[in-house]
């Protein structure tokens, strides 16, 4: 890493803005380009979305509410994702939940107070025959057992 | 060095099911062995069970070994692996010869798992580009009319002719008219446009092109879900390297056609891959579904005509140009053409992908493929065609894989998944997983929909508990009624399909009689 002197949320924004100019409808690849650039869609980059976009801040609020994949409140330090879908559900994922919920003391969509761990639930990975199937952080686990999560849970780890 | 002195050529799949299950700490440990070898991460054969399968180039074909865990690697090594050696435990003999892959008719797939793929030399040397360049010695109309004839319908679950599609964007006048390739696959137990897509980019690449040069388009998207990093990446940088070999931009081929093509990523909504959805969020909006008509075709991406295609829709196009459309429509039966890429998942001994001719019946795929569940237990359920897809009994592996046949059966053949359930499954927890599922998706745009599958998860709660048990079954069938009539697009029409199949089916788990669940 370089060092760069900090920049403000809103340089960082508009010039995330500004790479996706030419691209059509740039409201999505710029959303994604956000979450990856500080984890969520801070509620203060909507209006600068909006002005930059000449969108109204509603329309730029209902496009990051519309999708699951936007937040807009920080994550834990390790996104823990588990497929609750039919063919996972077919091979254990339901105890898989329940294990995860029933460790970490959270719901889905939540993350442990500690700032460790966020829960979320995925309707299908793509990993139907290699099921239960898991994602950390962006990478997949396939036929994963409850040992397995436990350790995927490990806090610190 | 192998025992005839060359370097042995290893292949380790870099599919995504394959790296979920350890392959990427299989090729390290296969190129660490201590004997120089050449690691290729070419797609998966399909036969997911046995990932990671690793495969050793011989003289007589390439030889495998699977599951290879990494701490397998040392041994499979000393055993002689790297020369193909038979004797070990997890050797499984040529490929090519394993009966599961040897008993199928590869079309779409034929060279996914065989080739690297992002190897532009492997994708000329293995077929590609054959259909693009025939497509481009033709004209528009007649890649039109070879794609009606092959008889190719719509893999992402309605079936409908991509020909007659293609005519309509063709006769379309514009300046401007769009290509865009559905890869949302949001279906549970699909993944076959995620194993092309990781597989064998350049051909989903090619059909694409084709589809451009046929209907005078000039700008493309693929809209990919982000649950698939890898897929996205592997586009991402196969379309780089098109690019550079002047298989896209400006005149194609040293053609007249110029086609840009671009990724695009979802955001996580199961209903963006309804096709007016889909559009909605390339432009940038909310994934609201939109009234039709106006059909996409006509008004489509930014009001323009637009091809929406499936991933295996356009997957098989240049197979198509390039053999003909009398080899496609050769298989098949009735008025499903071709092969589909069958995908078999949940609660199965040998999951994976069987591409075969449509007409197979559901008890060979579950059964003579599938061995029957992974937990050895009897299979009970098995869910075809995705969430909206009905839930069907083993009394009817009699069915066809055919269209009509699977409609008449209030049934849908769907995106091809076929997801397995054993004796322990709960059906009315099916049923309300089905409901939960739709207030959970739905786009909120219709009342039926967004209110009618929160209220079906409270009747069947209270039917299950027994509470007002047949009153409020009716409830539940004149629910599922208004959802299948008073819905704008298939999310609520369809979410009725598996809760209704599961209540004729298995009325015992609802905790009534048959005559009551009727
Ligand atoms: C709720 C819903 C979800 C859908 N999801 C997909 C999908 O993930 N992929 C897909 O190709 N088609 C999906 N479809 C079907 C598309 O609307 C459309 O029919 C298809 O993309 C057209 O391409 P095809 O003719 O090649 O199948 C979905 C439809 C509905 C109603
Ligand atoms: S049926 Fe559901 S998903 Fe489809 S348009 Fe209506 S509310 Fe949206
Ligand atoms: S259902 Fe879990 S990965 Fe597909």
């Amino acid at each position: 890493m370089t060092s760069s002197p900090p920049q403000s949320l809103e340089d960082r924004v508009r010039s995330i803005v500004a790479e996706h100019r030419d691209d059509r409808g740039a409201l999505l690849p710029i959303l994604h380009a956000v979450m990856e650039d500080m984890g969520h869609v801070d509620p203060a980059a909507i209006p600068i979305l909006a002005d930059e976009l000449n969108l109204s801040r509603a329309d730029v609020y209902g496009v990051i509410t519309f999708y699951h994949d936007f937040r807009q409140t920080p994550p834990g330090r390790k996104t823990v994702r588990i497929c609750r879908a039919e063919a996972c559900q077919a091979v254990g994922a339901a105890q898989l939940a329940d294990n995860a919920k029933e460790r970490l003391g959270v719901g889905f969509g939540e993350t442990t107070p500690d700032g460790s761990v966020t829960l979320e639930q995925v309707f299908c990975l793509g990993n139907c025959a290699t099921g239960p199937s898991v994602q950390v952080d962006g990478r997949l686990y396939g036929r994963v057992s409850p040992a397995q999560l436990d350790g995927m849970l490990e806090v610190g780890a | 060095m192998t025992a005839s002195g060359q370097v042995a050529t290893v292949y380790v799949p870099r599919d995504s099911a394959a790296r979920s299950v350890g392959a990427d700490e299989v090729a390290d440990a296969v190129a660490a062995a201590g004997r120089p070898v050449r690691v290729v991460r070419n797609g998966s054969r399909g036969m997911l069970w046995l990932e990671p399968l690793v495969e050793v180039e011989t003289p007589a074909g390439r030889i495998a070994y699977g599951p290879v865990a990494p701490e397998d690697v040392e041994g499979l090594v000393a055993a002689g692996m790297l020369d193909g050696a038979a004797d070990h435990p997890l050797c499984l003999g040529p490929t090519e010869d394993i009966d599961w892959l040897r008993d199928q008719t590869r079309v779409t797939f034929t060279r996914v798992g065989v080739v690297d793929p992002l190897s532009a030399g492997d994708y000329v040397a293995h077929g590609g580009l054959s259909g693009l360049r025939r497509a481009l010695s033709l004209s528009p109309e007649q890649v039109v009319a070879e794609v009606t004839e092959s008889g190719l319908r719509g893999r992402g679950g309605a079936g409908f002719p991509a020909g007659i599609k293609w005519k309509t964007v063709l006769e379309a006048g514009a300046e401007l008219k769009f290509v865009c390739c559905n890869a949302d696959e949001g279906d549970s137990g699909t993944f076959a446009d995620r194993m092309l897509m990781e597989g064998d980019p350049f051909t989903l690449i090619e059909g694409m092109t084709i589809a451009a040069w046929a209907v005078g388009a000039s700008e493309g998207y693929i809209y990919v879900r982000s649950e698939y990093p890898d897929a996205i990446a592997t586009l991402r940088a196969a379309i780089g390297t098109a690019y550079d070999q002047g298989w896209l931009g400006k005149r194609v081929l040293d053609s007249e056609l110029s086609f840009d093509l671009f990724v695009r990523v979802g955001g996580g909504a199961y209903i963006c891959g309804e096709e007016t959805s889909m559009l909605e969020s390339l432009e940038g909006k909310r994934g609201m579904v939109r009234a039709k008509p106006p059909i996409p075709a006509l008004e489509g991406l930014f009001g323009k005509p637009t091809v929406v295609n499936n991933v295996l829709t356009l997957g098989s196009v240049p197979m198509i140009l390039a053999d003909g459309p009398a080899a496609y429509a050769d298989l098949g039966v009735g008025r499903s053409r071709g092969t589909q890429v069958f995908q078999l998942g949940g609660n199965i001994a040998r999951g994976g992908i069987v591409e075969t001719a449509f007409g197979i019946t559901l008890g060979d795929l579950v059964e003579r493929y599938g061995g029957g569940t992974r937990s050895g237990r009897p299979v009970r359920a098995v869910q075809v065609g995705g969430p909206l897809g009905a839930y069907l009994p083993t009394s009817r592996f009699d069915l066809p894989m055919d269209y009509e046949a699977f409609a008449a059966a209030d049934a849908m053949v769907g995106h091809g998944g076929v997801v397995v359930f054993d004796d322990t499954v709960d059906m009315a927890g099916q049923a309300r997983f089905a409901m939960e599922f739709c207030a959970a998706e739905s786009c909120g745009k219709c009342t039926p929909c967004r209110v009618g599958a929160v209220r079906g998860v409270e009747v069947i709660d209270r039917i299950v508990a027994g509470v007002d048990r047949k009153k409020n079954l009716k409830v539940l069938g004149d629910l599922c009624d208004l959802m299948t009539e008073g819905s704008l697009c298939a999310m609520g029409g369809l979410t009725p399909m598996p809760v209704k199949s599961a209540l004729a089916h298995f009325p015992d788990d609802f905790g009534t009689t048959t005559e009551e669940g009727r």
